[in-house]
C-alpha cells in the first residue's frame, strides 16, 4: 500500500508541476486573445496607422517583421548549415574544433541586446548599411545562427555512419556522399533549428531597436536600405511611449505578432512533416 | 615485371588503429577470378585486411599503413580513391541499405559516377539484381522501401547494388553472418557464379563455408598470417599446429 501511496503522490506532483507551466501560457493567450480580438480586422491587418498610431492598421510593421524574419533566415540557414557541415563531416577532433563548437552554442545564450549593440557597430556604423533592413536582418541573423548550427549540428551527427560508409564504398566522392546520403536525411532536424530561429527573429526587439526599428514611418520601405517598423518594437512603442492608444490597440498588435510567429512556425512544420514522410528507415 | 595473374599484390603490409597493430607484415597475392577466403578468429586482422584495399580504413583517424598493395601492379596509394573503391568493392557483415527504394539503392553507385539516363539506370539495375538472384523476388516491387526486405534479400541488394557500379574485385565481409542458412546458402552459390567475373576476397567466420566456397585459403591470428594453400590441402594437411587447432574447433 505504502509503494502505491508514494506513486500516487508523485505522479500528482509532476502532474502539478506541468500544470503550473502550462496554465499561465493558456492565460497569456486566453487574455491576448480576449483583449486584442476586438481589434483584429482587415483594415487593422492592412492599412497604415493614422492619427499617432491612435488607430488605423499595423500593416508596416507587420510587413517589416517578414522582411527581417525573412533575411535572416535567409542569411543564418545557409550559412549555418554549411558551417554545421564544416564542422561534423570535415573537421578533425581536436582542441581548436572543440573550442568552436563549445563557443557556438554559448553564442545561443548571449543576450539579446548584446547582439543589437553589435550590429550597430559593425553594420550600422562600420560597414555603413545605416539603419536599414539590412542591417536588421544580419544583426538577427546572426543572433539566430548558434540555434540554427547547433541543431544542424545535432541533425547531421543523427544519421547513421553506415549512410556514409556504404556511399563512399560505392566510389562516391565525400561531398556526393554529403549531398545524397546525410543533408536529405538531416533536412527534418535543419528545419527544426530553423523553426526556433524563426520564432526568437520575429519576436525579438532589442536586436533591431539600434539597427533598424523606426518609431513611425509614413509609407513603406522602398529597399534593404530604408528603416522599417517591426511588430516587437510597435509594440513596445505603443505600450510604453505613446500615450492613449486604445487597449484593443495594443493587445491587437501582441495577438498579430503571436499569430504571425505561429504561422511561420507552422509551415516550417508542414515542410518537416513533408520530409519526414519521405524518411524510409 | 608484372604477372598478368595476378589482381592484387600485398607486400609487406602493417596496419595500426592508433597503438594497436591489427595486422602484421603481410605479403600476399590474389589471383584474377579465384575465391579467396580469409579465416581466423575475431580480431585476427581480416576485416581491417579488407578495408585497406579499397582504402576505407582512410576514413579513420587513427588509421595508419606501412608497406604498399598493388592492384594490376599498381599502387592503390596513387590511384583516386573514388576510383579505387568502383574497382574493388565491398559487402559488409550487415546488409546496411540505404533509406532509399530497392531502384534507388541501385541506381546510387552509378548515379555517382555520372550515368543518368533513365533506361540506362534501369538496364543496370536489372543486370545487377539477377546477377544477386533478387531480379524475380523484387521486380514488381522495385519502387518499395529497401529496407521492408528480409535479412536475406538485403544482403543479395547489397550484392547487386555493388555489381552495379562493375567493379574488378569484390570484397566480401563475413557476409552471410547474420543469415539463415537458406539464404547463407543463396549467397553462397551467387558466389560461385560471380567468380568467373571478378575476383572475390571472402572474409568469413565459418570454417565451412571457405571449405565450400573458397579456391584458396588462409588462416590468420592476431594480425597474422598463419599458413595458406588451396583449400583443400589447407583442410586436410595443415602443416601449423594453430591452423589444424582452428579447423578441427579447438578454439576459435
Amino acid at each position: 500500500m505504502k509503494v502505491q501511496l508514494e506513486q500516487k503522490i508523485a505522479f500528482g506532483f509532476l502532474f502539478l508541476c506541468t500544470l503550473l507551466v502550462v496554465v499561465p501560457v493558456l492565460i497569456i493567450l486566453a487574455i491576448i486573445f480576449a483583449k486584442g480580438a476586438d481589434a483584429l480586422n482587415f483594415e487593422f491587418l492592412l492599412e497604415l496607422p493614422t492619427n499617432g498610431m491612435t488607430s488605423g492598421g499595423i500593416f508596416p510593421a507587420i510587413l517589416g517583421t517578414l522582411y527581417l524574419v525573412l533575411g535572416a533566415v535567409l542569411f543564418a540557414v545557409p550559412l549555418g548549415v554549411l558551417s554545421a557541415i564544416y564542422l561534423v563531416e570535415y573537421s578533425q577532433e581536436n582542441f581548436l574544433s572543440k573550442i568552436v563548437k563549445l563557443a557556438i552554442v554559448n553564442l545561443a545564450g548571449v543576450p539579446s541586446v548584446v547582439y543589437g549593440l553589435f550590429g550597430l557597430g559593425i553594420f550600422v556604423l562600420f560597414l555603413g548599411f545605416g539603419a536599414s533592413i539590412l542591417s536588421g536582418s544580419l544583426t538577427l541573423g546572426i543572433m539566430i545562427l548558434p540555434v540554427v548550427i547547433t541543431a544542424s549540428r545535432e541533425a547531421l551527427e543523427s544519421v547513421p555512419k553506415s549512410f556514409r560508409v556504404v556511399s563512399l564504398s560505392l566510389g562516391a566522392s565525400k561531398w556526393q556522399t554529403i549531398q545524397h546520403s546525410v543533408l536529405p536525411h538531416a533536412l527534418p532536424g535543419i528545419l527544426t533549428g530553423t523553426i526556433l530561429g524563426i520564432g526568437r527573429a520575429a519576436g525579438e526587439t532589442a536586436p533591431i531597436l539600434f539597427t533598424v526599428a523606426a518609431f513611425y514611418l509614413p509609407s513603406l520601405p522602398q529597399s534593404i536600405f530604408d528603416q522599417t517598423m517591426a511588430l516587437p518594437y510597435h509594440l513596445y512603442v505603443i505600450s510604453t511611449q505613446v500615450p492613449g492608444i486604445p487597449e484593443s490597440v495594443r493587445y491587437g498588435t501582441a495577438l498579430v505578432l503571436l499569430m504571425l510567429v505561429l504561422l511561420l512556425n507552422l509551415s516550417a512544420i508542414i515542410l518537416r512533416y513533408q520530409f519526414r514522410k519521405r524518411k524510409k528507415w | 615485371m608484372v604477372d598478368d595473374n595476378i589482381k592484387i599484390s600485398i607486400r609487406d603490409l602493417s596496419i595500426q588503429f592508433g597503438e594497436t597493430t591489427a595486422l602484421k607484415r603481410l605479403s600476399l597475392d590474389i589471383f584474377k577470378n579465384e575465391i579467396f577466403t580469409i579465416i581466423g578468429p575475431a580480431n585476427s586482422g581480416k576485416s581491417s585486411l579488407l578495408q585497406s584495399l579499397n582504402r576505407l580504413n582512410d576514413i579513420n583517424p587513427a588509421y595508419h599503413k606501412n608497406g604498399v598493395v598493388l592492384l594490376d601492379g599498381e599502387d592503390i596509394e596513387n590511384l583516386d580513391v573514388e576510383q579505387l573503391r568502383k574497382r574493388v568493392g565491398i559487402v559488409f557483415a550487415l546488409p546496411f541499405p540505404l533509406p532509399l527504394s530497392i531502384f534507388e539503392n541501385i541506381a546510387y553507385g552509378p548515379r555517382m559516377h555520372g550515368v543518368k539516363n533513365k533506361a540506362r539506370l534501369s538496364e543496370i539495375v536489372e543486370k545487377g539484381l539477377r546477377e544477386a538472384y533478387l531480379w524475380d523476388e523484387v521486380k514488381d516491387r522495385l519502387d518499395t522501401p529497401a529496407m521492408n526486405l528480409s535479412g536475406g534479400q538485403q544482403q543479395r541488394l547489397c550484392m547487386a547494388r555493388i555489381l552495379a557500379v562493375n567493379p574488378e574485385v569484390i570484397l566480401f565481409d563475413e557476409p552471410t553472418s547474420g543469415l539463415d542458412p537458406i539464404s547463407t546458402a543463396r549467397v553462397e552459390e551467387t558466389l560461385r557464379d560471380l567468380k568467373v567475373r571478378y575476383t572475390i576476397i571472402l572474409v568469413t567466420n565459418n570454417v565451412a563455408q571457405a571449405a565450400r566456397v573458397g579456391d584458396r585459403t588462409a588462416f590468420f591470428l592476431m594480425g597474422e598470417l598463419i599458413e595458406m594453400n588451396i583449400t583443400k590441402r589447407l583442410f586436410t594437411m595443415a602443416k601449423d599446429k594453430r591452423t589444424d587447432d582452428y579447423l578441427t574447433g579447438k578454439f576459435g
